[in-house]
């Protein structure tokens, strides 16, 4: 029978392969999915892990995608390392889209002074939205100790019921036929692309440097030990000095900065408006994002790529072979859920054990009953 | 709606899928173990009910949503309690996985309708003014799940096996030294609260919106979560919270009804805020909540450490 | 007939043959102790009597049959029963629900709690049945673990450490309890490593270590020093002792209260404490009596203390966090190696940055390079087994782990250096280390507070003691002027109360 011994130090090897692992098992899955459908495999195959690298159109449409993807995930990273279960990321995306989006309508005549710049108040708006939308759940968890899984989650729904209202509302567009959508910005607001004709963005160049502040900040400075001992070991952290507090601020303004920042990213960028369409599950796409990532920042890059090939594979998948898009999520969903199990790995390993040879001996049953008749 | 009788069954209603949703998380969370996969469970439910409905009939329906919680359920356990996985990470990838799983499964359900149905009155009961509409008007799941109550009460509280339970609950390592089979009976209470929660769903898209749609469940697993910490783990005060909880859901339809001039996003919100507000209530006093919660929840279990 | 049998019984786990074709013989009506220090395989014997554990080699009889124990209800069915030494108990439960769980008989509650009641009054170890166990002290809560043991009517009674959590005087009483039940014909295996109550109660003695049998001997006709030779190989270290040369006044806590913050835990009251430099003072007491509390307070763990109740060197800390402590001098070692004074999953060199900073620039950037020295440093200069300062924690056995602990702690040069259970778990030779390294440091002039469950320690390495009972603390008293009798009766409180702190004159009339 098999069994799972504890290894004294925890496998670095493993660290490593486990995602690798992780996504053989998914891809397995997914072969079985496209027979059961009646699909070609190879086919289903290409769509996901070929079509989207063959050209540069097609890495740059990765891009496109990957980059929300990194920027929430490189914050979820800090929480989950510090305990801090901040699972609303989509919600501050929203915020920030809303605080982007709000910045982006009001640029006019009066503004064209700025130039490409006004794209960095864009920005900023999302980020200073999105940390605003995090702070209410920080607060919350500091005030009152409310669990900052449900009120993240719950406030998701309050963002999304928000954006709804605001594009159908106070928001919408005059001439635009009564459509639940703000107008369309104007060029200035649009972020400025990477090479002519393509999609990808500033975005990525943001993504990249901030994968990089990411790192140094994680494994270089005391603040980013701190935050990963509390997450760690939190009697240990309360025995260093380390205030838990702190910690929880800490990675919850810094995910909803990141949430806000890529959820602006969206609407200056790709959206170019905002409707009811912003939320895309980027910020739940991003919990796996960063799992997969191995919540390391180098790691996130990889899986971030990974996850924007599951979509936009879901989505050749769909328009080349027929196949419902909603597989994506399936995929996603799967690759997690391997994941974990692949990780065991990491600290335990598997061994073949054959029962113990068993004395020869009588039932003990018979044994007690003679013990109570005369010992 | 108008009365407030037809509020008032329209709560029962409501809350009837919190409730039976509520007590599965309750006996998973006596156990010890915190399953974040509930919203994800009552989705894939949703629609393994609903579409054995749109072949034969309801019961049949809540079988096979009681069936597919409890078969994701068990590959949760297996995770959580044989291979010992971070029980937040892993009920979040369940609740991932059944979004995406129950949205693929349902793709040719979308436009399906089930049946004309039926309408249930106790007789006699179902008769008197007000309070007979109020609550004896009711589909029999409701009063199931009131009954589903008393009987977890009676099982936690007045047999042993209830105890031994709650004992692992609260130390699983004394009990495996004592001699129990700590995993199993984890594992058996991981099946049961996942059939709950299935039968949950099942509720949901046969009976409360006999419909599918994609993402139906709108939250009402996270919100069973926040009852079983709301109801301090107690049966009796789960079945309130839902209905609370329901009437809550219900009132954005009462206003409407009323002629209530609030934009229909901000009544929908209600739920939600609800949930944040008794969350914030009820976990105020940190230490009390740490004397009432089972104190191995979340936790994992090493046997032979 | 032998009522218990072991026969060349081996185990082997992944890093170490825990027994290695170990023999035991136990007579009926026999108290049988099993003696061997830390790591020595006492525990692992134990499991696989008591069915949790199944042996790779060998035979276990019973009355003469060989058997198969494969869990703890089969054990309990041939009537063997185990007293953990951390106790099975659940906190919410009451006592009686307690006693039921650990029977495997369908009897009702109601029965249970009736026949408890009976068995207390036969064996004298009074305990409330309705009573929540959280709300039971530690010497109580050990008697409903008795309790429960004893209403499976054991012929076979493994007793795992029963005395570090009571004081002389309860040890006495357990004594009287055990005799009674071994003149009715139990046998009874008394794990230990403290040779003095061996000596005193047991008739019989399997001495281990490094997983081997290294003699079986009458107890009542051996020296400390013969048990002390086959338990570790040699007498007890021997440890240096210099006269105490005072200095300052280092820490001065003046009237502590401080409720508690917890549900579980011991309000504290009015503790009044103070530390010279370059003298050691100990804290006696049962555990559960208010000492995590009081380390807590101390560290600056625990930040609610009223101001004026804590000085160092005449600055108020009453409030100051941990690292505004140790940049004052104060060094704390706590009692839990793995999760508090350790992460056991980073490495060594990650693990000094806890409590010493001097590896991070003033920026907040970590210099790596140093801290991996610094922790290769202390491995070296602390004896540290370990595989490196890239090891992780949790790979080091617990006295390697514990040398490195409170070797971090040493090695920043503290003014005050607080420890709690030093020695804990800790194997005979790393625990001589560990005391000769406290000693050292306080003939350099360090002030040193200990708190210890083992009153041997205690009276071995301080110059004075205090005891805390119920989170209060007794005045101080000269370790050469205390006897053990005089400690046992201030561990349950009965200390003289005089209105000054320290008064040792009035104590040692009362003794």
């Amino acid at each position: 029978m098999l069994r799972l011994e504890t290894r004294p130090q925890p496998s670095k090897a493993m660290s490593f392969a486990s995602p690798l692992i992780a996504l053989a098992i998914t891809v397995v899955v997914g072969v079985v999915l496209f027979l059961i459908l009646g699909k070609d495999p190879l086919a289903g195959l290409r769509m996901f892990f070929v079509e989207p690298v063959k050209n540069l159109y097609g890495l740059a449409e990765l891009s496109v995608k990957a980059t929300p993807l990194i920027l929430i995930a490189l914050g979820l990273a800090v929480c989950y390392r510090s305990n801090v279960w901040n699972i609303g990321a989509e919600g501050q995306y929203i915020f920030g889209a809303l605080g982007g989006g709000w910045i982006a309508m009001q640029a006019g005549p009066g503004t064209e002074w700025m130039g490409q710049g006004y794209v960095v108040l864009i920005l900023l708006g999302g980020v200073l939205a999105g940390m605003f939308w995090a702070a209410v759940v920080a607060l919350l968890r500091d005030r009152f100790n409310a669990n900052e899984i449900l009120v993240s989650l719950m406030l998701v729904y309050v963002a999304t019921l928000l954006l709804s209202w605001l594009v159908s509302g106070p928001w919408q567009d005059p001439n635009g036929h009564g459509f639940p959508q703000t107008i369309t910005f104007l060029a200035q607001t649009k972020l400025p692309r990477l090479v002519q004709g393509l999609r990808a963005h500033i975005g990525l160049v943001v993504a990249l440097v901030a994968v990089a502040c990411f790192w140094v900040f994680m494994f270089r400075t005391y603040r980013g030990f701190a935050l990963q001992v509390g997450g760690l070991a939190p009697a240990a952290a309360r025995y260093a000095g380390f205030s838990a507090r702190s910690a929880l601020w800490v990675s919850l303004l810094l995910s909803g900065a990141m949430a806000g920042l890529a959820g602006a990213l969206e609407t200056a960028g790709p959206l170019g408006q905002l409707t009811t369409f912003v939320p895309v599950g980027y910020g739940f796409a991003a919990i796996i994002v960063a799992y997969v990532g191995r919540l390391h920042p180098v790691g996130i890059i990889f899986s971030g790529f990974l996850m924007s090939m599951f979509y936009i594979g879901g989505e050749l998948a769909q328009s080349r072979l027929g196949l419902p898009k909603a597989l994506t999520g399936v995929f996603q969903g799967l690759l997690l859920f391997a994941l974990l199990a692949c990780d065991t790995l990491i600290f335990y390993r598997v061994r073949w054990r054959s029962a113990p040879a068993a004395p020869p001996t009588s039932n003990i049953s018979s044994t007690a009953a003679a013990v109570a008749k005369g010992a | 709606m108008d009365g407030l009788e037809l509020l008032i069954a329209a709560s029962l209603n409501a809350g009837t899928a919190l409730a039976i949703a509520g007590i599965g998380l309750l006996i998973n969370e006596r156990a010890g173990i915190l399953n974040l996969g509930a919203e994800g469970l009552m989705l894939v439910a949703a629609i393994a009910g609903f579409a054995v409905a749109v072949h034969s009939n309801p019961w049949l329906a809540f079988a096979a949503g009681m069936a597919a919680g409890a078969l994701l359920a068990a590959c949760f356990g297996l995770l959580v309690i044989w291979l010992n996985t971070n029980q937040v990470a892993t009920g979040l990838a369940l609740s991932i996985f059944g979004s995406g799983l129950s949205a693929f499964v349902g793709i040719p359900y979308v436009s399906e309708k089930l049946g004309e149905q039926a309408q249930f009155k106790i007789p006699f009961l179902g008769d008197i003014p007000f309070i007979g509409p109020a609550l004896f008007r009711q589909h029999p799941m409701v009063y199931i799940a009131m009954a589903l109550v008393a009987a977890l009460a009676w099982f936690l509280y007045r047999t042993r096996a209830g105890l031994v339970l709650r004992a692992i609950g609260e130390s699983p390592e004394s009990a495996h030294a004592l001699g129990y089979p700590v995993r199993r009976i984890r594992m058996m209470a991981v099946l049961a609260g996942g059939a709950m929660c299935g039968l949950a769903g099942a509720y949901i898209s046969v009976i409360y919106t006999p419909l599918w749609i994609e993402g139906m469940v709108a939250g009402k697993g996270w919100i069973a979560l926040a009852l079983t910490t709301f109801a301090t783990w107690r049966p009796a005060r789960v079945l309130l919270g839902a209905y609370l909880f329901g009437g809550v859901t219900m009132l954005q339809f009462y206003f409407q009804a009323r002629g209530v001039h609030v934009p229909s996003e901000f009544l929908a919100m209600l739920p939600y805020l609800a949930t944040v507000v008794v969350l914030v209530l009820i976990s105020r006093n940190a230490s009390w909540i740490r004397a009432n919660m089972p104190a191995s929840l979340g936790k994992p279990f090493f046997p032979g450490s | 007939m032998l009522r218990l049998e072991l026969v060349n019984i081996s185990k082997q786990y992944p890093a170490v043959k825990a027994n290695d074709s170990v023999n035991l013989r136990v007579l009926p009506g026999e108290i049988h102790a099993v003696l061997g220090e830390n790591g020595a395989g006492k525990s692992t014997m134990m499991k696989m009597i008591y069915g949790a554990v199944r042996p790779d080699e060998g035979e276990i009889r019973w009355n003469g049959q060989a058997v198969n124990i494969r869990n703890p209800q089969e054990a309990r069915a041939l009537g063997i029963s185990m007293v953990f030494q951390h106790f099975s108990l659940f906190d919410t439960l009451s006592a009686a629900e307690n006693v039921w769980l650990g029977l495997d008989k369908s009897l009702s509650l109601a029965e249970v709690t009736q026949r408890m009641m009976k068995v207390e009054k036969e064996y004298g170890l009074d305990v409330e049945p309705l009573r929540p166990v959280h709300s039971l002290s530690v010497g109580e809560r050990q008697r409903v673990e008795i309790v429960r043991a004893l209403m499976t009517n054991p012929k076979c009674l493994i007793l795992d450490e029963p005395t570090s959590v009571l004081t002389p005087q309860a040890v006495d009483k357990l004594f009287v309890t055990l005799r009674k039940l071994a003149a009715q014909g139990t046998s009874i295996l008394y794990i230990s490593h403290k040779l003095d109550e061996i000596r005193a109660l047991c008739t019989n003695c399997t001495v281990l270590r490094g997983g081997k049998v290294t003699g079986m001997v009458d107890p009542r006709i051996e020296t400390n020093a013969g048990l002390s030779r086959l338990m570790i190989g040699a007498e007890p270290p021997q440890l240096q002792h210099r006269p105490a040369q005072l200095g300052a006044v280092v820490l001065d806590v003046r009237g502590l209260n401080l409720p508690k913050e917890d549900h579980f835990g011991m309000n504290l009251e009015g503790v009044r404490l103070d530390v010279k430099a370059g003298e050691i003072v100990g804290i006696a007491g049962v555990s559960g009596n208010g000492q995590q509390e009081l380390m807590a307070a101390l560290s600056g763990e625990d930040t609610r203390a009223p101001t004026g109740s804590t000085f160092l060197f005449g600055r108020d800390i009453s409030q100051a966090p941990p690292r505004e402590r140790r940049k004052a001098g104060l060094h704390f070692v706590p009692e839990e190696r793995l999760g508090r004074g350790a992460v056991p999953t980073l490495s060594l060199a990650a693990n000094t940055l806890l409590t010493r900073t001097e590896t991070v620039r003033g920026s907040g950037w970590i210099d790596t390079g140093a801290v991996a020295a610094l922790a290769q440093s202390l491995i070296a200069r602390f004896f540290v087994k370990a595989g490196g300062p890239d090891a992780a924690a949790k790979s080091l056995s617990g006295g390697n782990l514990q040398k490195f602990i409170v070797g971090r702690e040493i090695d920043a040069n503290p003014k005050l250096l607080i420890v709690s259970q030093p020695t804990w778990g800790v194997d005979v030779g790393a625990a001589a280390q560990i005391r000769g390294e406290l000693l050292a440091l306080r003939d350099k002039g360090c002030a040193l507070l200990v708190v210890s469950e083992e009153l041997d320690e205690l009276f071995e390495i301080c110059d004075r003691m205090v005891v805390i009972a119920k989170g209060k603390v007794s005045p101080s008293v000269a370790t050469s002027k205390a006897t053990i009798e005089m400690i046992g009766e201030w561990m349950s409180g009965l200390w003289p109360q005089s209105g000054t702190s320290n008064n040792a004159e009035a104590a040692h009339a009362a003794a």
